[in-house]
């Protein structure tokens, strides 16, 4: 399997007036057409891995790594044109609430078509034919309609197919899901999911899903690794979570209330200083 | 076992839109109660007209036999009962010390021997006399949680009503925020109605649970029949499924 994104030693650091936060300090990893996972709690340095991919970090942090490369070209040393040529046709990225991350004086399908023309010369009706099958292809029942509510007429499951169609209307290689489901209910998260997931497996996507909840990744994902203090702490196949050996992860597994469980009190995290090391 | 909240035909309407159509739920003293639903199901709206937050159309609500009238609310009732909500980001003053911010109900109930009460509740929900002089913006997510819990615990009510007390938080803080809320309903013996949308932290927190949808109560159930998969209507089903996480279908 030829490595769609190669990420070595990726730092991401904020300089503040008290002294520079490093986020992310040291990711590696490899990604083909497969589905990887990556879990830590707030603070842990996964969205910034994921943002810095896509070339969305501040513009007054630092990014350096080794290796930061996505189908033979070199991401850091890229000019801004090449990425912005990148980002939304061959890297798209889904984020967590549609409430916020949609634009609220743009109808959805005009935002569909946005994307679409911004990266490929097509006519406007074809531009709109295409973004009404996207539409329907996230599993809304009345495309047409929906093209030309705002986002602030649509709930919130809708609103995150409608993010979704307008991701993937470009045809990426790669897909970033970052807490996709979180702003949502239960019974709508797993629609949501399963429209994601069967559009990853129909178009051969690499797909990397991040999220704090690490049973929801493992049971979507086919290798996960946990972050803990900006540091991959470990990388498991999804199959194996049960044998996971670093307590950050076993504490994360154990921490959830589980329905039919009856344990009081639930056991907490002892974070060890060690692990941030 | 005597009613801690007793709520009864409890319509509440905003104008054309029914949020809470004809509810009633009985809560005893000493018991943790679960509202469970999507959102929009009116779960929260309950807990809102309970408190007199929301417009109430019809029916009567009774807190500690007590009758209470529309939105109005005398002091007393808040000695008895408080709220914490949900997003912690949003529910603590975010320019006052979390000294100020435990000081304010004191002083609105003339209540005196303020140091040792503020000292005593931060103590209680974790966190040392370090924390008195703190921002909001000083705090974590879970810290900001345990001051509001603080907040609502240094009147000494005997109901608390918990507004998705934990939704906001990482999985790990939760657990802790979870712990600490069943260590205080046992020490002071309180009364808890609990809204969550999260199937596993109801049944966890609380022995019956009454699930909503669409403003209505659809379902009243133990936690044990829940778990035993005793579950009368399909609705219920649905999200129990739900919670079990996604499966490749």
């Amino acid at each position: 399997m030829s490595a769609l994104l190669t990420v070595n030693d990726l730092r991401v650091r904020f300089p503040t007036r008290t002294g520079v936060i490093e986020a992310v300090r040291g990711v590696s990893f490899t990604l083909g057409r497969e589905r990887l996972g990556i879990v830590g709690e707030s603070g842990s340095g996964k969205s910034q891995t994921g943002r810095a991919i896509m070339g969305l970090t501040p513009s007054h942090a630092e990014v350096t790594a080794k290796t930061l490369s996505f189908g033979g070209i070199d991401l850091l040393s890229a000019p801004p044109k090449v990425r912005r040529d990148l980002r939304g046709k061959r890297i798209a990225m889904i984020l967590q609430d549609p409430k916020y991350s949609l634009n609220p004086v743009m109808s959805i399908g005009r935002q569909i078509v946005e994307t679409l023309r911004r990266h490929e010369s097509v006519s406007r009706s074809e531009a709109r034919e295409r973004a009404l099958d996207m539409l329907a292809a996230v599993q809304i029942r009345d495309p047409a309609r929906v093209f030309d509510l705002y986002p602030h007429e649509v709930s919130g499951g809708m609103g995150q197919r409608a993010m979704i169609a307008m991701m993937l209307v470009a045809g990426p290689e790669l897909l970033i899901a970052d807490e996709p489901t979180s702003a949502l209910d239960v019974t709508v998260q797993l629609e949501v999911l399963s429209i994601l997931d069967k559009l990853v497996a129909d178009r051969g996507m690499g797909l990397i899903f991040i999220s704090h909840d690490l049973r929801l990744v493992s049971s979507f994902c086919d290798r996960v690794l946990v972050m803990y203090a900006g540091r991959i702490v470990e990388e498991i196949a999804a199959s194996d979570l049960a044998s996971a050996k670093h307590p950050y992860t076993q504490g994360l597994l154990n921490c959830m209330p589980v329905i039919g469980a009856d344990r009081h009190p639930l056991p907490v995290l002892d974070r060890k200083p060690e692990w941030a090391l | 076992m005597t009613t801690a909240v007793s709520v009864q035909n409890l319509t509440v309407r905003y104008d054309d839109f029914k949020a809470l159509d004809a509810v009633g739920v009985d809560v005893a003293a000493g018991e943790s109660f679960g509202l469970v639903g999507e959102s929009g199901s009116g779960k929260s709206t309950l807990l809102r007209a309970v408190a007199g937050l929301a417009p109430v159309a019809e029916g009567t609500i009774r807190v500690e036999d007590q009758q209470l009238q529309g939105a109005r609310r005398d002091k007393a009732f808040y000695r008895s009962v408080q709220m914490v909500f949900q997003d912690p980001y949003g529910s603590l003053h975010p320019r006052q010390t979390v000294d100020r911010q435990l000081l304010e109900p004191l002083a609105i109930h003339g209540v005196g021997d303020g140091e040792r009460r503020i000292l005593k509740a931060l103590d209680e929900v974790g966190l040392g006399s370090g924390f008195r002089f703190r921002y909001p913006h000083q705090l974590s997510g879970g810290q900001r949680q345990r001051i509001a819990i603080a907040r609502a615990l240094i009147l000494e009510p005997s109901i608390l009503l918990l507004d998705e007390p934990t939704s906001a938080l990482d999985a790990s803080v939760q657990a802790e925020v979870l712990n600490l809320l069943e260590q205080v309903r046992r020490d002071r013996k309180l009364t808890f109605i609990m809204v969550s949308h999260d199937l596993g932290v109801v049944t966890h927190m609380c022995d019956r649970l009454a699930v909503m949808q669409n403003g209505r109560v659809v379902e009243r159930l133990s936690s044990a029949d829940l778990v035993a998969g005793r579950i009368g209507e399909d609705y219920t089903r649905n999200l129990m499924l739900a919670s079990k996480g996604f499966r490749r279908g």
